[in-house]
């Protein structure tokens, strides 16, 4: 369960190095588009050395490896491929790749020693990859599905608009098969750094169509990403006392709190809130 | 050796306490009225001859210009082509922009200092050990009580005045060179023995009186004091640095949660880009909670022009502009008032610093007890000084200083600063991207705190993370030549400076 996840670029120790002080609740390490052709070996081996190093604690860790149509994705997995890492990210993916990805992540675990099983987070950002989405949405090491807008209306040759009507589309239909799987529906980064009500409005419309999650290219759009994404003080204290007006209420298949009916689909809406604010450290 | 375990040199008092001011009485010596009548002289040179500036005298200046001051250098270039020899300056702050007188220190024109704020050349220079005698690093409130005690003795005080008439009344904020309040120039021209108004702005009728000519024995006119855009400090705008930023929302956290952003509160930010950010997260929370702060006081950015103009602040009270909308806001906002050195910072003088509820500060180093260094870099440079930092930790209620923890691959945080500016008694938290650390001596604050979300650590425990990071930096060597010594706000000697290199 996510609500932020923040690119950082893999060849820049001074950003590497603070990465961890701001609230994502995971890293993603780029080796794949920030990193130019001749910077690849250095940042690959720079958050190697980092992630042996440093610990972060409860966050999580995903290094975005170059596609597996390039040159670079095998050096990519020989270096960081082990228990430092929780997730792979892998670009332009589609149900082949991801197949093929996985059995060589099972040779890495197995060779290893790993505890860990690395769990995949496919970007769709061909138009073809978004019509196998709900099969990728179903592959056992997938747990979230990463909008990638830019490169799709690429793909497209749509122009990419602040309003974002050309990704309503792609958003449902991750948002769907996503949430159909349990897994995380992520959605395509706000480009623009110094728009925090763009980002905002941008965020929120991402979360009406379902999506639950955002990448963010710039530490100061993590904590507006998260404020969106959570849920908020009044939600989750209404989830508390809809919860302990249930326990009061046991046998009832139905009752009433604040004049209002409380039936089975609250119950679990209020159970899901409550469940989110835990993970994300809202409870007190 | 003083209280704080720091070698104080012969003739000096030694540091005890911030608050053992409160058990001595208040020294002020008369005021020097002027009985000249006939005061416009022509140029500089004009006002050594008349006064007879000669060797072994002390002449004072303020900083309110800043980087654009000319007045300072225009006495120096009449010092280096009469070679005045053995003077004593005393001026408020020295900036690069005053080069010049590190030659009159080479040549012994000048053997002694007393500023609050110094960098650049000069600052090198005195750390290379080539002053005579020692630099004397008070702080903005430290210094008037100092001048108006009769400790610093003043002959002859030059104060850069944007705007004056011939009787010697002056203001900063008409004229082209207007710099804003000149309140750090007014305990010199009360006190000093011959006081002279330098001005590119002579004018018939002065509308706002801030310098009274009653003190003034000569007024000057030159071609240009200075240059106003020199006046800007630094950075004045909220920084977009992602860790700054994140400092600056904690201390805001911290602040909320401590229960000291309510209706009426008072505050002091510096104007550097994170406590500027901490006053702009301030400025949030307030619009949600539907409060307004009763003042802002210190040097004054257009930031808090901008919270004064739209209802969030009452009034301001400013004893320095840093930018040229807090000077246009002076002139023209009734609640924008000027205050003089002494009235915002003498702890004789029921400063404005006592009404704070809360400052934001920032630090070079901060030690284990909580001391911290503004006065030099960890290599031992002097790069600034105390200016109101001492002052306004021990007036406001609560004193948050603001810090990345490493700055180029340096700790903040050490076992021991190497030079206390201000004492630990007076510092209650500090805020880093990594954690927080509230003074042991703040109980108050550790119980309200106790159930914060925010990271709360003992200060060992960020040393440890400091150290994590970069390792124990390998310890400096000084030498063990004094060159100069850092003067508490009640005159007495809080640390020595130590000659630079080995």
């Amino acid at each position: 369960m996510r609500r932020s996840m923040l690119f950082i670029p893999g060849n820049n120790p001074g950003m590497l190095q603070t990465a961890e002080v701001f609230d994502a609740d995971s890293i993603i390490f780029d080796l794949e588009d920030a990193i130019s052709i001749s910077e690849k070996d250095s940042a690959r081996n720079l958050v190697k050395y980092f992630l042996t190093s440093f610990n972060l604690g409860k966050k999580e860790v995903v290094i975005r490896i170059n596609g597996l149509d390039t040159l670079y994705y095998n050096d990519d997995l020989d270096a960081i491929v082990n228990d430092n890492i929780d997730s792979i990210m892998v670009p332009k993916a589609n149900i082949e790749e991801l197949n093929k990805l996985s059995l060589i992540l099972d040779k890495y675990e197995e060779k290893r020693l790993m505890k860990k099983k690395i769990k995949l987070i496919p970007i769709i950002e061909l138009a073809s990859s978004l019509l196998e989405v709900e099969d990728i949405a179903k592959l056992k090491r997938v747990d979230g599905i990463l909008l990638g807008a830019e490169d799709l209306t690429s793909d497209m040759e749509v122009e990419r608009t602040k309003e974002a009507t050309e990704i309503f589309y792609p958003r449902a239909k991750i948002a769907f098969a996503c949430i159909s799987e349990k897994i995380d529906a992520i959605d395509t980064p706000y480009t623009n750094t110094l728009d925090e009500e763009g980002l905002y409005k941008d965020c929120q419309l991402a979360k009406s169509i379902g999506l639950n999650a955002k990448a963010c290219i710039h530490p100061n759009q993590v904590d507006l990403v998260n404020e969106v994404f959570s849920p908020s003080k009044k939600q989750i204290e209404y989830a508390k006392r809809v919860i302990d007006a249930t326990l009061q209420n046991e046998n009832k298949g139905a009752f009433s709190l604040d004049g209002k009916m409380i039936d089975k689909p609250i119950i679990e809406r209020c159970k899901k809130v409550l469940e989110k604010a835990k993970r994300f450290g809202l409870l007190r | 050796m003083n209280s704080l375990n720091r070698y104080v040199p012969n003739g000096f008092n030694k540091f005890t306490s911030s608050s053992a001011y409160k058990d001595k009485k208040r020294i002020v010596i008369d005021e020097v009225i002027s009985t000249n009548t006939n005061k416009l002289l022509n140029n500089i040179s004009e006002v050594f001859d008349k006064i007879g500036i000669k060797d072994g005298d002390t002449l004072s200046f303020h900083h309110h210009l800043r980087s654009g001051d000319y007045v300072l250098n225009m006495v120096c270039e009449e010092i280096k082509r009469r070679n005045i020899k053995n003077l004593t300056l005393a001026p408020s702050g020295i900036f690069p922009t005053n080069r010049i007188l590190s030659d009159l220190i080479k040549n012994k024109n000048v053997i002694k200092i007393y500023c609050n704020y110094i960098n650049g050349e000069v600052a090198r220079t005195i750390c290379n050990g080539e002053m005579e005698d020692l630099l004397i690093m008070q702080t903005h409130g430290g210094r008037p009580r100092a001048i108006e005690s009769g400790e610093l003795k003043i002959d002859v005080a030059f104060i850069a005045t944007p705007t004056a008439n011939l009787y010697g009344d002056g203001n900063g904020i008409d004229g082209k060179s207007a710099c804003g309040a000149l309140g750090y120039g007014i305990s010199d021209t009360k006190y000093a023995k011959n006081k002279v108004v330098v001005t590119d702005n002579l004018v018939d009728e002065i509308k706002y009186k801030e310098i009274d000519g009653k003190y003034i024995d000569y007024v000057v006119k030159v071609d240009e004091i200075g240059d106003k855009n020199g006046i800007v400090s630094g950075t004045t705008k909220v920084t977009k640095d992602p860790i700054g930023l994140k400092i600056a929302k904690d201390a805001t956290r911290f602040l909320d949660e401590a229960g000291y952003l309510t209706d009426g509160f008072t505050m002091q930010t510096g104007a550097g880009g994170t406590s500027l950010a901490v006053a702009s997260f301030v400025k949030k929370v307030m619009i949600n909670k539907n409060i307004k702060a009763k003042m802002a006081s210190g040097g004054i950015t257009g930031y808090f022009v901008d919270m004064l103009e739209n209802g969030l602040v009452e009034k301001l009270m400013d004893v320095q502009c840093f930018d040229l909308d807090a000077v246009r806001s002076y002139r023209e906002n009734d609640h924008h008032y000027a205050m003089s050195a002494s009235q915002y910072a003498n702890p004789y003088d029921s400063p404005i610093v006592n009404q704070l509820d809360f400052v934001i500060l920032g630090a070079t180093e901060i030690d284990l007890e909580f001391n911290v260094n503004v006065t030099t870099a960890s290599n031992g440079l002097i790069i600034g000084g105390s200016g109101g930092h001492s002052d306004t930790a021990h007036g406001a209620s609560l004193t948050i200083i603001v810090t990345p923890l490493v700055k180029s691959r340096t700790p903040i945080i050490k076992e021991k600063v190497t030079t206390i500016t201000t004492p630990g008694e007076d510092v209650d938290v500090i805020v880093t991207e990594r954690g927080i650390a509230i003074n042991p001596k703040r109980l108050d604050l550790i119980e309200k705190l106790s159930n914060s979300s925010l990271n709360i650590l003992s200060i060992e425990e960020l040393l440890n993370k400091a150290q994590m990071l970069t390792g124990i930096p390998k310890p400096i060597n000084l030498g063990k030549k004094v060159i100069g010594v850092v003067e508490y706000r009640d005159g007495t000697i809080i640390d020595s400076i130590y000659k630079w290199g080995k």
